[in-house]
């Protein structure tokens, strides 16, 4: 989230799409209830059902899945088209007057640069036109054609609401009523927030579903604003913490990025992510990336890391391609990869396509899983009837099992949505011995490094270097490990203003990541989190809730990164001059000799607004982007692709270019997709109140609460269908079947789609073949091994099934 | 007076008996709360995170047990925090069934071993898991560690054993299995964040 829970009670419209808060994040929610019984907020939801999120809004819309792009592409149309945009927030704080390359071109559904055999573009138009200054040339008129207003309104101009409504099945006066709300909070002192969660990210086209939301957010100004923002709800509880720490194979610590095997150069490397402003006077923030990238070699390897070495450089593993875990299971079905462990995750069940997925993990050498539960993971081998169907005795994969701790049985610090990382405590010991997932990595490693000590092997220098100065090196303790990540001054720090005063001395605790250094005087394992663990001590475990602006923002409340801001880019809460847009909602300001207000500033402090910087600190414009130049993969702006299983086997838009033409299919799985001829209804997958994905269905309550796995279908498919409420139904697409019980809903309604009428089923998906509840079949048997050409998160929300009566 | 619910619970929990509570001037009302205060009264409690949803409810934990070396504690209620900025004592149905998750028949008590071809577990040390699970590792890792590509750069990369790490373990667990697992080379490596 760019804002917080809390500050959801600020928003005078809030629009829950991509997600269904009520049921998936109960009590995150009921700040949107707070929002409407003090704020007077109206409530929008648009959704595929009518959720128990739609059944408290105001106004309820519904859209076939796998299309938001096309719903939000037809608002900028309607923002741009009634001129419904904030002006003077649109022209300083976004790229909205710079000029674009020339060769850019969209045509026909697809951009400049396009490769078709490839599957990807070659984005050298997607950039800025540079003036004879170096830096990207703008028009402050906005009225040049290649500005990026100008081709924004074209692109969008195609998005009528008749095209909207053919697209995604939504009635157009439910579209326009839709927009006409949106677009009242264009006025400043009028806030919307955006409320989403994996009902955006699983789509071949997710990331762009959250950019386009995020580009309403700009034209209307309400980024950076208390009640603003674009707010991901998130799934796991650590999950945010996890992606900061950058457990993911391209990522280092606090978004630093995996160098590819193209840039062996350290200096190149750094150069490259080095950022230089693109506008005069701008900070673009990650100019300081040698100073969070070498303090976190510091962290790692200690001396051993000097200038001279490059601070290890070598010993980081260089990317020939990104190794997420659809391209893991990819190169594990062909048997390319011989040993996996999973440490408390269950991806028999949390990837596309089990089938594929039982068959990939059958050719392992070795599997190892660290959990709390007995999972379907660690049980694949075994035959559980139709549940699971296999022969052990052909299964050649040696398991090990390792028993960890959970959540109540030991200390540490989670991450919310929020931001917030929030300290616990240990209440009892674990069951028989379960260990710590700290202490069973550090027993590993120990092994290894043991092993490694007494045989010799393959690049030993990196492991045996490793800083491992845990006073017990078997069971390092999360306060050690929380220290390690905020940092400590390697030699005494002094003020850059005033060389003879001692900042900080040898050995103390960071306060924040403004004192990280480049030459090797500092370490901290994650810029962001400096800040966490400092000198006054564990700031993640403050509990002080007083809320003196009553805007939310506990500042004394655990700690927020980054350095404690609770809303993100809250600059752009104040028109160029520094004054709050609302000064109902004054977040900063600037008081005349430096910026302050309630909640810390997301700026250099002391730069008055007549220096001209932008908001956008972490960009090297300064500005938001509505282009978006050539980061995303698909293009600058988002356009409408259908899901990769489409009900209409067309788009509408462009027939020749159908699904996203730069996502990554493999070959197999481009077969294993179903026609709309076969399989007619939109399959779609999601989550209930009363389960946690696989792992409630091994506590009773949750159990007794939601025993047994169901289909959702509207009346009219059920009539069709022959269907009653209580009827075992089975359920098939190309990959697969399940069967379940059929709950026969009004909350689902057959929608018509360019011409035809498209019939949703909705698939919960908390049974398998493990648990104290009811056994059922893992959902995933159903969904298509495919993801967003991003992040190759899978497409579980569009898929194509068919249904009987069993 | 005014007491909060929770200095009522530490008022009680000091020893003051029922009526010595109403002499002190408790109201009709306040004094109700005292029949749950009974049943709390000899806990412990902890301050702690919903593990389920990133909402991250705070909770307090309840034990018996004082903490004291020798004694084991057992978590028998958990109930939502009041003063938590985000939940406000509150818990969904989840959260209000952590205990059934930390009771759970299903949790994992010892280290377990399946033998290729295998239909059983069979229970093994520690010691004995982590040395199979470090020469398993070390086994391949040393056959397929890639120093050099085949243009001749150094890449320093190992592909050929996957990791998943949790996205519900705690920022700690994450920071050092990211440290360690890096360290090796490896690069399959992701968690939930991707799905
Ligand atoms: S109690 Fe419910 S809403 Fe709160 S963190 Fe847990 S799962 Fe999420």
């Amino acid at each position: 989230m760019t804002n917080h829970w809390v500050d959801i009670k600020n928003a005078n419209v809030i629009v829950v799409m991509g997600g269904n808060a009520a049921e998936a994040h109960p009590c995150g929610f009921k700040w949107v209830t707070e929002a409407k019984a003090h704020n007077h907020a109206t409530l929008l939801v648009v959704d595929p059902r009518f959720t128990r999120s739609a059944s408290v809004a105001d106004y309820y819309a519904p859209i076939r899945t796998g299309t938001d792009i096309a719903f939000l592409g037809g608002v900028i149309n309607y923002l741009l088209s009634h001129d419904k945009i904030q002006h003077e927030y649109v022209k300083a704080y976004t790229n909205a007057t710079f000029i674009v390359n020339e060769g850019y071109k969209f045509d026909e559904g697809l951009f400049s640069g396009y490769d078709e055999p490839g599957r990807k573009y070659d984005k050298s138009t997607w950039s800025y036109e540079i003036g004879a200054d170096g830096f990207a040339a703008v028009d402050e008129t906005m009225q040049h054609p290649r500005c990026v207003l100008q081709l924004l309104k074209q692109h969008y101009s195609r998005y009528t609401p008749e095209a909207v409504s053919n697209i995604c099945g939504t009635p157009k006066d439910a579209f326009l009523k839709v927009c006409e709300t949106i677009a009242t909070t264009s006025a400043p002192n009028r806030a919307l927030t955006f409320m989403y969660a994996l009902g955006w990210t699983q789509h071949s086209v997710g990331s762009q579903m959250i950019r386009t939301a995020a580009m309403v957010q700009l034209l209307l100004g309400n980024m950076g604003v208390a009640g603003g923002g674009m707010n991901a709800l998130r799934g796991h509880s650590n999950i945010q913490g996890l992606t900061d720490l950058g457990l993911l194979s391209d990522l280092l610590p606090g978004y630093l990025t995996l160098p590819r095997e193209n840039e062996t150069d350290y200096q190149a490397y750094v150069d490259k992510r080095t950022q230089k402003p693109v506008r005069p006077g701008q900070m673009s923030y990650w100019q300081n990336y040698p100073k969070f990238h070498v303090s976190l070699m510091k962290s790692w390897y200690g001396d051993t890391a000097t200038r001279d070495n490059n601070w290890c450089f070598d010993w980081l593993p260089k990317l020939d391609k990104v190794y997420d875990v659809l391209q893991v299971f990819e190169l594990m079905f062909h048997g390319k990869l011989n040993g996996y462990v999973c440490q408390g995750f269950n991806p028999l069940a949390a990837f596309p396509n089990r089938a594929k997925l039982s068959k990939a993990m059958s050719q392992l050498k070795y599997l190892v899983v660290i959990d709390p539960l007995a999972t379907e993971t660690s049980c694949f081998w075994e035959n559980h009837g139709e549940f699971n169907d296999v022969d052990p005795a052909t299964i050649q994969t040696e398991v090990i099992r390792l028993p960890s701790t959970c959540f109540a049985e030991e200390n540490g610090s989670l991450t919310n949505s929020g931001r917030w990382l929030q300290w616990h405590y240990k209440g009892a010991e674990p069951p028989g011995e379960a260990k710590p997932d700290v202490d069973i990595i550090a027993g590993i490693f120990l092994k290894l490094r043991e092993l490694y000590k007494k045989e010799g092997g393959a690049f030993p220098d990196a492991l045996m270097n490793l800083t491992w100065n845990y006073r017990i090196p078997h069971a390092p303790s999360p306060e050690e490990l929380a220290m390690e990540y905020n940092g400590k001054a390697l030699a005494d720090l002094t003020d850059p203003k005033d060389p003879t005063k001692v900042v900080l001395k040898k050995g103390q605790q960071l306060d924040g990541f403004a004192q990280l250094k480049d030459d090797g005087t500092t370490s901290s394992g994650c810029w962001i989190y400096s800040g966490a663990w400092t000198e006054k001590g564990n700031m993640m475990a403050r509990r002080d809730n007083s809320d003196p602006s009553g805007l939310g923002n506990t500042l004394n409340w655990a700690f927020a990164w980054p350095a404690n801001r609770r809303v993100l880019y809250n600059r752009a809460s104040c028109d160029p001059s520094g004054k709050p847009w609302d000064p109902k909602r004054t977040l900063v300001y600037w008081d005349g000799a430096k910026w302050t207000g309630p909640d810390v500033p997301d700026f250099k402090a002391d730069s008055p607004p007549s220096e001209g910087m932008n908001p956008f600190i972490m960009q090297a414009e300064g500005v938001g982007r509505l282009f978006a130049l050539d980061k995303m993969a698909e293009g600058p702006f988002p356009e409408h692709y259908e899901p990769f299983e489409t009900p209409i086997d067309t788009n509408p838009l462009h027939p020749k270019v159908i699904s996203n033409p730069a996502a990554r299919v493999f070959k197999g799985d481009l077969e294993a997709f179903g026609k709309g001829k076969e399989y007619p209804y939109a399959g779609t997958t999601y989550r209930l109140t009363e389960h946690f994905h696989f792992w409630t269905k091994h506590t009773k309550l949750s159990s007794i609460m939601q025993p047994e796995q169901f289909v959702e279908i509207g009346e009219e498919l059920a009539k069709e269908k022959g269907i009653k409420a209580g009827d075992r139904i089975k359920v098939w697409s190309h990959r697969g079947f399940i069967k379940a019980v059929a709950v026969v809903t009004k909350r689902i309604r057959p929608l018509t789609v360019n011409g035809q009428t498209v019939h949703h089923v909705g698939i919960p998906f908390h049974w398998g073949f493990k648990g104290v509840a009811k056994s059922g079949y893992l959902a995933n048997t159903l969904t298509p091994f495919v993801g967003d050409a991003n992040t190759q998160t899978p497409e579980f929300k569009s898929f194509l099934v068919n249904i009987e009566k069993v | 007076m005014k007491v909060t619910r929770r200095q009522f619970f530490k008022i009680s929990a000091g020893g003051l008996g029922s009526s010595s509570i109403a002499m002190l001037g408790f109201s009709p009302g306040e004094a109700q709360a005292e029949v749950r205060t009974f049943k709390l009264a000899r806990s412990t409690e902890t301050r702690n995170t919903c593990p389920y949803c990133s909402v991250s409810c705070g909770l307090i934990m309840h034990s018996l047990g004082d903490r004291a070396k020798n004694a084991e504690s057992a978590i028998f209620h958990i109930e939502g925090d009041p003063d938590h900025p985000v939940n406000r004592g509150t818990l969904c149905p989840k959260g209000a069934g952590l205990v059934d998750f930390i009771h759970s028949e299903n949790r994992l008590k010892y280290p377990e071993y399946r033998a290729p071809g295998s239909r059983e577990w069979k229970r093994i040390s520690w010691d004995e898991a982590f040395t199979r699970v470090a020469r398993l590792m070390k086994d391949d890792r040393d056959k397929n560690f890639i120093a050099k590509n085949a243009a001749g750069v150094t890449v320093n990369r190992w592909v050929t054993t996957g990791f998943l790490a949790a996205s519900a373990s705690s920022n700690e667990s994450g920071y050092i299995t990211h440290k360690a697992i890096r360290s090796l080379g490896a690069l399959a490596f992701d968690n939930q964040a991707r799905v």
